[in-house]
C-alpha cells in the first residue's frame, strides 16, 4: 500500500504540472483527468474507498465533462493559445517554492502513522446523516443555488429586457459562431 | 500491513496545492484559472482525508464530500461565467477584463 501510494502521488504531481504548463487547453484538461485518477488511487491507499470511487465519478466524470462541454461551447480551437513568457513564471515560482519548503518543513516536525484498516462507506454516511445532517442540507442548497445562477448568467444578456430573453438567448448563441475579432458585446454599457 | 505515514500525505496534498496555485496566478486562460482552482480544491480535500485516515474517522472524508459539492457548484457558476466572457469580450485571456479599474 505503501509503494502505491508514492506511484500514485508520483503521477499526480507529474499530471498536475504538465496541467498547469500545457498551452493547449484540451491537452490540460486531459491531464487534469489522469491528476485525479491519481489523487482517487491515493484516496484508496489511504484507507477510503467511498470518497476514492466518488472521486472518479464525481470530480472525473461530472466535473470535467461540464469542462469539456464548456470547451465544446466556446470553440477555443479558434484562438491561438495564449503565451507564457518565462519571467512571468519565475518570481512567483521562486517564492512559492520558499513557501512550500517552509510549510515541508513544518509538516516533518513530528510524524504520525495512519490508523489501520479502511473507513467504509457505511460509517461515512452515518457521519453524513448523523452529526453532519445540517451540512448536508446546506450543500443542496448550495448546488441549486448554483444551478440557478449558471443558467441566469449563461443564458441571458444582461441589458435584455425580461420579455426577450428567449430572444436574446439565441442571439447570444448566434454570437457563439462568430470571428473573436468581431463580439457580440453592446459597447454602451462600459461608458 | 505498512501503512502511510501522516506526513506523506499531507506533503502530497502541499505540493499539489502549491502547483495548482502557481498555475491561478500566472496562466491567462480563463478555462486553465477554473482547472486550477479545482486542483487546489481537490488538494485540501485530500488534506481532510489524509486528516481522517490519521485518527481511522469518518469526518475527514464528510469534509470531502462537502469540499466535492462545493467545487461543483463553483465549476458550474465559473463556467457560465466564462462563456458570458467569451460572449462580452470575444476572447477568453483574463487580462482582457481590464475594464473595472478602481
Amino acid at each position: 500500500m505503501t509503494t502505491l501510494f508514492y506511484i500514485a502521488g508520483a503521477v499526480a504531481i507529474i499530471a498536475t504540472i504538465m496541467v498547469v504548463t500545457r498551452s493547449q487547453l484540451v491537452h490540460a484538461l486531459l491531464y487534469l483527468v489522469i491528476s485525479l485518477f491519481a489523487v482517487a488511487v491515493v484516496f484508496f491507499t489511504l484507507g477510503a474507498p467511498f470518497v476514492a470511487a466518488l472521486e472518479v465519478i464525481v470530480y472525473a466524470g461530472a466535473i470535467m465533462m461540464v469542462f469539456v462541454f464548456a470547451v465544446m461551447l466556446l470553440d477555443v480551437r479558434a484562438q491561438k493559445p495564449p503565451r507564457i513568457p518565462g519571467s512571468a513564471w519565475a518570481g512567483p515560482l521562486a517564492l512559492i517554492v520558499v513557501l512550500l519548503a517552509e510549510v515541508v518543513y513544518g509538516i516533518t516536525l513530528q510524524n504520525h502513522a495512519l490508523a489501520a484498516g479502511s473507513v467504509g462507506p457505511q460509517q461515512v454516511s452515518a457521519a453524513l446523516f448523523g452529526p453532519y445532517v445540517l451540512g448536508v442540507e446546506l450543500a443542496s442548497m448550495l448546488l441549486l443555488a448554483a444551478l440557478i445562477g449558471a443558467r441566469h448568467i449563461a443564458a441571458e444578456p444582461m441589458d435584455a429586457p425580461a420579455g426577450e430573453a428567449g430572444a436574446g438567448a439565441a442571439s447570444a448563441a448566434a454570437g457563439l459562431d462568430e470571428a473573436p475579432d468581431a463580439p457580440p458585446a453592446p459597447e454602451g454599457v462600459q461608458g | 500491513m505498512a501503512t502511510v505515514s501522516l506526513n506523506s500525505g499531507l506533503i502530497l496534498a502541499a505540493i499539489l496545492f502549491v502547483i495548482g496555485f502557481v498555475g491561478l496566478i500566472t496562466r491567462r486562460n480563463l478555462i486553465v484559472v477554473l482547472a486550477c482552482i479545482e486542483i487546489m480544491l481537490n488538494a485540501a480535500g485530500l488534506a481532510f482525508v489524509v486528516a481522517g485516515a490519521r485518527w481511522g474517522r469518518a469526518d475527514g472524508q464528510v469534509m470531502f464530500l462537502f469540499v466535492l459539492a462545493m467545487a461543483a457548484a463553483e465549476v458550474a457558476v465559473g463556467l457560465a461565467l466564462a462563456i458570458r466572457f467569451r460572449q462580452t469580450l470575444g476572447r477568453l485571456d483574463i487580462d482582457e477584463a481590464d475594464e473595472m479599474r478602481g
